[in-house]
């Protein structure tokens, strides 16, 4: 599916400085129950909500600015354990855009470029430096990403350099539809499959027993 | 022709072409499709009206979000329905093979794909479930996705992906008394950590690898996801052949005899290099547990909860207390000893035959303690009929454990198979994250026989004094 291309982010970034947040964590297993589930209430939804559904006001997203954030401020292993692909949906249908941390777990990766969702890989230091932004900058929801730059502009003035790969930004900006694109690759697709099926016959030629 | 790793041949046999960016385009042998990671891939298609590419290569069951209840049925599991119907309906549609509730084929998709055939040694396996890597116990590459590579797969039968590198972990040593392919796996996620496989395609070896049978191989690259690499795998052997054989969607007569011919190139060459080497010793390893909140916090059953005080890394020390805190223990006490509410023995990682043999051979003649709630849950319905030709579900039953039926259960609870607030797990499934088998569930990761010797006990044990 064609997706918006990304444009460049401009506000609240929320600072969840932990590491190994998994995506239990991001998106809890009863969410995924139902294909009409409110992805965007049920983000992070053990942590935002105490058991009788009240939201728990230590929590940054329960705090103003953080209500509104596009940019999540997040620490090492980020996204690790299960595939859902929910984790990605949660977070873009809460708003978030972009989620920094110093390195992401490879599913979660490439849930989120497939979703339009920036992950972009930045130093300890400077994820640290924007959290400290965050936490107590006058004006800490100003915070902008210029994808193109590979810059997070911190509200204190401070331009940090963040890491993405050059392919996976020109597809966010493009908002390419990752199929369409390998589509292009049909007839080298078709040509593999031939070959493939005298060389390895027990792959395409396989009985379906009843 | 240089040398290459068991890795990079599957790889390169499946690669159609390398892309501009630097990424290949790889083939799928084998889509293996979940009812809850597949309904939004098949919205998708049918949003953009595009075919399944290879229907014939495509096979779905229900596993996630099926009712375990002993006899079930449809009605079991009223908040399941509506992804069970859609997984149905979908499958029907484009003429996808499903093995769904009420077909004896059913199970969860990580134990029936080598179960049925579907997974052989040298394949591609795509399917939407991080677990998917468990195929690499017969030595093919199991990659888990997303749902939006679920459907790109569905499109095309390819995969689009960078090149992982290569990390090859080698086990030496004589394993001690009580120690399994669990407890080989949880005590190299401690010793290594969680994200150590994080970009990287896992190849287990040493001695110790080589002697386990094929089951526990795929036990091992189960949990290859839990140290972040997308793949784990075992180069095949004979025995995996013995294992392939005659299974129901297997080769036969000439194309068995070129598949084992072909079989027989997978293993990494000698002077094949990894881009990454690691090592253990198993042979001082006890029964491993789980007492925190991520698979690397293991220890021995002899050995006590850390202290976080003693940790000189500020980060680590506090996560090491927020983990204490969240599983409500005492630092610095035997973990042995700890008192347990629910004992759960089910998963992909550990219910298949020989794991319930194991648990079943400590469990019988005895009795779950008082107050325990202890489930078995076998990891396919095939499984399921074996275990009951064996007489295994009388001496659960007898022992006090219930005997339900085949489905991921308590490990993603996402069905009704749950651990209430603040209770105490001790589970032979993969996670153990907060919040993962229920709101404030509380889970020590495990090996069946260890899983057994908790319930017994009505508190965590240490399984060498009961065999």
């Amino acid at each position: 599916m064609k997706r918006p291309p990304f444009e460049n982010v401009s506000g609240p970034a929320a600072p969840l400085p932990l590491a190994n947040i998994n995506t239990d964590a991001i998106i809890p297993a009863p969410y995924l129950r139902s294909p009409s589930a409110d992805l965007g209430a049920g983000l992070f939804a053990r942590l935002r909500y105490d058991d009788a559904g009240r939201e728990m006001p230590d929590f940054v997203l329960n705090r103003a600015p953080f209500r509104s954030a596009r940019i999540l401020l997040a620490g090492r292993n980020f996204g690790c354990g299960s595939s859902r692909e929910a984790a990605a949906w949660a977070l873009v249908r809460f708003g978030i855009r972009c989620v920094f941390s110093p390195a992401f777990a490879d599913i979660f990766y490439e849930n989120a470029f497939r979703n339009g969702l920036l992950a972009a890989q930045m130093s300890q230091e400077g994820i640290d430096h924007a959290v400290a932004c965050a936490q107590t900058a006058q004006d800490h929801a100003h915070f902008t990403v210029d994808l193109a730059g590979r810059t997070l502009s911190c509200p204190d003035g401070q331009q940090i350099a963040f890491d993405v790969p050059a392919f996976r930004a020109e597809a966010l900006l493009r908002g390419d539809d990752d199929i369409a694109v390998t589509l292009q690759y049909a007839d080298d697709i078709a040509a593999f499959r031939a070959s493939d099926a005298l060389a390895r016959p027990w792959i395409h030629d396989f009985g379906h027993p009843a | 022709m240089a040398a290459e790793t068991l890795f990079g041949k599957i790889w390169d046999s499946h690669r159609i072409r390398t892309l501009d960016d630097g990424r290949d385009l790889i083939f799928v042998d084998r889509h293996l499709l979940q009812e809850t990671t597949s309904a939004a891939a098949f919205d998708g298609l049918a949003h953009d009206g595009r075919p399944v590419a290879q229907p014939g290569l495509t096979f779905a069951t229900q596993d996630h979000i099926v009712s375990t209840e002993p006899v079930r049925s449809l009605a079991s599991n009223p908040g399941g329905r509506e992804l069970i119907d859609l997984m149905g309906r979908n499958a029907r549609s484009h003429g996808i093979t499903m093995f769904g509730l009420d077909d004896p084929r059913q199970g969860i998709v990580h134990v029936i794909g080598p179960e049925l055939g579907l997974v052989l040694p040298g394949t591609i396996v795509a399917c939407g479930d991080s677990h998917t890597s468990t195929a690499g116990g017969l030595g093919a590459l199991g990659i888990g996705v997303g749902t939006s590579e679920v459907e790109h797969v569905l499109a095309t039968q390819t995969l689009v992906l960078p090149r992982p590198k290569t990390l090859r972990m080698r086990f030496d040593g004589r394993p001690g008394n009580g120690v399994t392919a669990k407890d080989l796996v949880l005590h190299a996620l401690g010793r290594f950590g969680i994200a150590v496989g994080t970009g990287h395609a896992i190849e287990y070896t040493g001695d110790v690898i080589r002697a386990l049978p094929l089951e526990a191989r795929l036990t091992i690259c189960n949990m290859s996801i839990e140290f972040g690499g997308r793949l784990g795998l075992i180069a095949p052997d004979d025995a995996t052949a013995a294992y392939v054989r005659g299974r129901p969607f297997a080769p036969t007569g000439r194309l068995w005899d070129e598949a084992k011919a072909y079989w027989r190139t997978l293993r990494t060459d000698d002077e094949a290099v990894f881009d990454r080497e690691l090592s253990l010793d198993v042979s001082t390893a006890a029964p491993q547990i789980t007492w925190g909140t991520t698979q690397q916090d293991v220890i021995g059953i002899d050995e006590a909860i850390p202290d976080p005080t003693t940790i000189a890394d500020l980060a680590s020390r506090r996560r090491i207390q927020a983990a204490i805190d969240y599983m409500g223990l005492t630092e610095g006490r035997p973990i042995e000893g700890l008192p347990v509410d629910v004992v759960f023995i089910g998963s992909c990682t550990n219910a298949r035959l020989s794991d319930l043999e194991a648990a079943a051979a400590i469990a019988r003649g005895r009795h779950v303690a008082p107050g325990v709630r202890a489930l078995v849950v076998p990891g396919s319905s095939a499984v399921k009929r074996e275990a009951e030709a064996k007489g295994l579900d009388r001496i659960f039953s007898e022992a006090g454990f219930e005997w339900r039926s085949a489905g991921c259960s308590m490990c993603v609870s996402i069905n009704e198979d749950i651990v209430p607030a603040g209770a105490r797990c001790v589970a032979t499934s993969n996670r153990n994250f907060e919040n993962r088998q229920g709101p404030r569930s509380r889970t020590h990761l495990a090996s069946p026989a260890m899983a057994v010797a908790a319930a017994l006990a009505g508190a965590i044990a240490d399984v060498r004094r009961l065999a």
